[in-house]
């Protein structure tokens, strides 16, 4: 899993070119693209930190709402983009998902893992926080994690978007998003993202958004080639 | 059609509709003690006792649910509060069983002592066919608690500086009232407003009233609810310390607020204060 968000943002290429030489024996080509909106945008506000004095020392200026960043050129950040269908028994991720809270913010707001990959959260704040993921379909789990706690290891079983919060700070809001594939990338602050190593074959790629719903396409990989696949998802300002 | 062709036609339809039946109740069972509960016989009792607020689909959607708060459990998201489990696993028979009995202090959910034992292993059975998890997961592994030492001052102490350093006090407050900076914006999972537990009051637990209670309920965490687990950060003899802290913060006669109370008139004025600026020392 190359393009694989972990411990922060991996700014990814657009054009495929720096993807470097390829240890695979066979062709394997990469999806790109860039997730914008249309629409109306949500208001972000500014968060208020005030019941944890440590945050607002962390953060100089106001910290806004996280749950529809949005860049240059309408593009949108924090979206899951991934292989829905088309897999060809692809390795498992086994790389370590790394999920921070820092300054009372998840870090990245946005974290992609195929199922049973390890993850491991962070508190790397000076003070307590309960991680409580919000799960549905996999088990939901409510932990405290005090200063300086080691990080809690685990994974998840089944596909899933999960919602994450911390109760003592009512503000922070994340998500894991649990998926079947190895195959997956968050858009950067540019929107931009790209799926490298897929083989060649028939892919649906699609994109998830927290706010702005999900859209999916069919993208044909030949050999060692880079396929363009643009999103453009609806904005709705509630 | 002939009596006997009649005859076989109608078993034919009878054995469908029985494993008709059976397929929605998978063999759903229930062992408390030496009892066997069955689904099949507690769905007309919880038709009777339960549905009300719980609802025919175990949804919390009940008639009567519009007008509770707390809202009553959702069976379907097999989401417990009180369990000797690990936070994320589901409880076992006798957890859930114990819960049905004790009833929930400060909610609408009675103690349902007038049902009869077998009864309540029956809806045991029967609560756990409302989601597919119970088919495909096991109960959590209970956790282990170890004998309680005698309460002291010392452990009292070490009690306190816990709840100071694992931060209880930002929902239950520094006093233990309820009214810590996070408490006005603590909701559920399922995103309704929800209070921190008020010593003050002295209530019982949402979870029982024992020591052991106390140990489990934040050694386990209250999964649905703000309360997380900590059985990560405590080692049993420091859980029992924070029990016997707890304990002091309840207007009760318990033999930890009669050492609490002697040992603070001599010695209160050396603690630090806990919350936002305290050492909790």
């Amino acid at each position: 899993m190359i393009a694989r968000v972990v411990a922060g943002f991996v700014v990814l290429s657009v054009t495929g070119a720096s993807a470097g030489p390829s240890l695979r024996p066979t062709p394997a080509g990469t999806i790109s693209g860039k997730v914008t909106y249309t629409g109306t945008l949500p208001k972000l506000r500014p968060i208020d930190m005030s019941k944890e004095p440590a945050c607002v020392a962390a953060h100089p200026t106001p910290v806004m709402t996280q749950d529809a960043v949005t860049g240059p050129s309408n593009s949108v950040r924090y979206v899951v983009v991934y292989i829905s269908a088309g897999d060809q028994g692809a390795p498992a991720a086994t790389d370590t998902v790394h999920y921070d809270q820092k300054g009372c913010l998840y870090i990245p707001h946005v974290a992609a893992m195929q199922v049973h990959q390890p993850l491991e959260v962070f508190n790397d704040d000076p003070h307590s926080h309960n991680i409580h993921p919000l799960a549905r379909v996999n088990a939901e789990w409510n932990k405290s994690q005090p200063k300086g706690a080691p990080p809690i290891r685990t994974s998840w079983d089944q596909p899933e978007f999960i919602p994450v919060k911390c109760n003592v700070h009512p503000w922070m809001h994340g998500y894991f998003a649990v998926l079947a594939t190895p195959h997956s990338a968050i858009t950067d602050s540019s929107g931009n993202f790209s799926l490298a190593g897929l083989p060649p074959g028939k892919y649906t790629v699609t994109a998830w958004h927290e706010r702005f719903g999900t859209q999916s396409q069919e993208v044909t990989v030949g050999g060692s080639e880079t396929k363009t696949a643009n999103f453009v998802l609806t904005a709705r300002p509630y | 059609m002939r009596p006997q062709t009649r005859w076989l036609t109608l078993s034919a339809c009878g054995a469908v509709l029985l494993f008709g039946g059976a397929m929605r109740v998978v063999a759903q069972e229930a062992h408390v003690d030496r009892l066997t509960g069955r689904a099949a016989a507690g769905k007309p009792l919880y038709t009777r006792y339960c549905a009300g607020c719980h609802g025919d689909e175990g949804d919390a959607r009940g008639e009567n649910a519009q007008w509770i708060d707390p809202k009553p459990r959702d069976f379907t998201m097999a989401t417990f509060k009180c369990r000797s489990t690990p936070s994320g696993t589901l409880p076992t028979d006798q957890d859930l069983y114990n819960s049905m009995t004790r009833g929930f202090v400060t909610t609408n959910m009675p103690p349902w002592v007038a049902l009869t034992p077998h009864n309540r292993v029956d809806l045991v059975a029967y609560i756990k066919t409302f989601a597919a998890r119970w088919r495909t997961a096991k109960p959590g592994t209970p956790i282990t608690i170890p004998p309680e030492p005698a309460p002291t001052v010392q452990s009292i102490l070490h009690g306190r500086e816990l709840f100071q350093r694992l931060e209880c006090w930002k929902c239950h407050g520094p006093a233990g009232h309820g009214d810590g900076p996070s408490a006005k914006t603590l909701t559920d999972s399922k995103d309704d407003p929800i209070r921190p537990y008020d010593f003050q009051t002295g209530t019982r637990f949402m979870c029982g009233s024992t020591n052991e209670d106390l140990y489990r309920i934040f050694m386990t965490g209250l999964d649905g609810s703000p309360m997380p687990s900590f059985a990560d950060q405590l080692q049993p003899a420091e859980a029992w310390d924070l029990v016997h802290f707890l304990r002091t913060l309840q207007p009760l006669k318990t033999p930890e607020a009669a050492i609490w109370r002697s040992w603070f008139t001599t010695h209160g004025r050396e603690l630090k204060p806990i919350g936002q600026e305290g050492g909790g020392r």
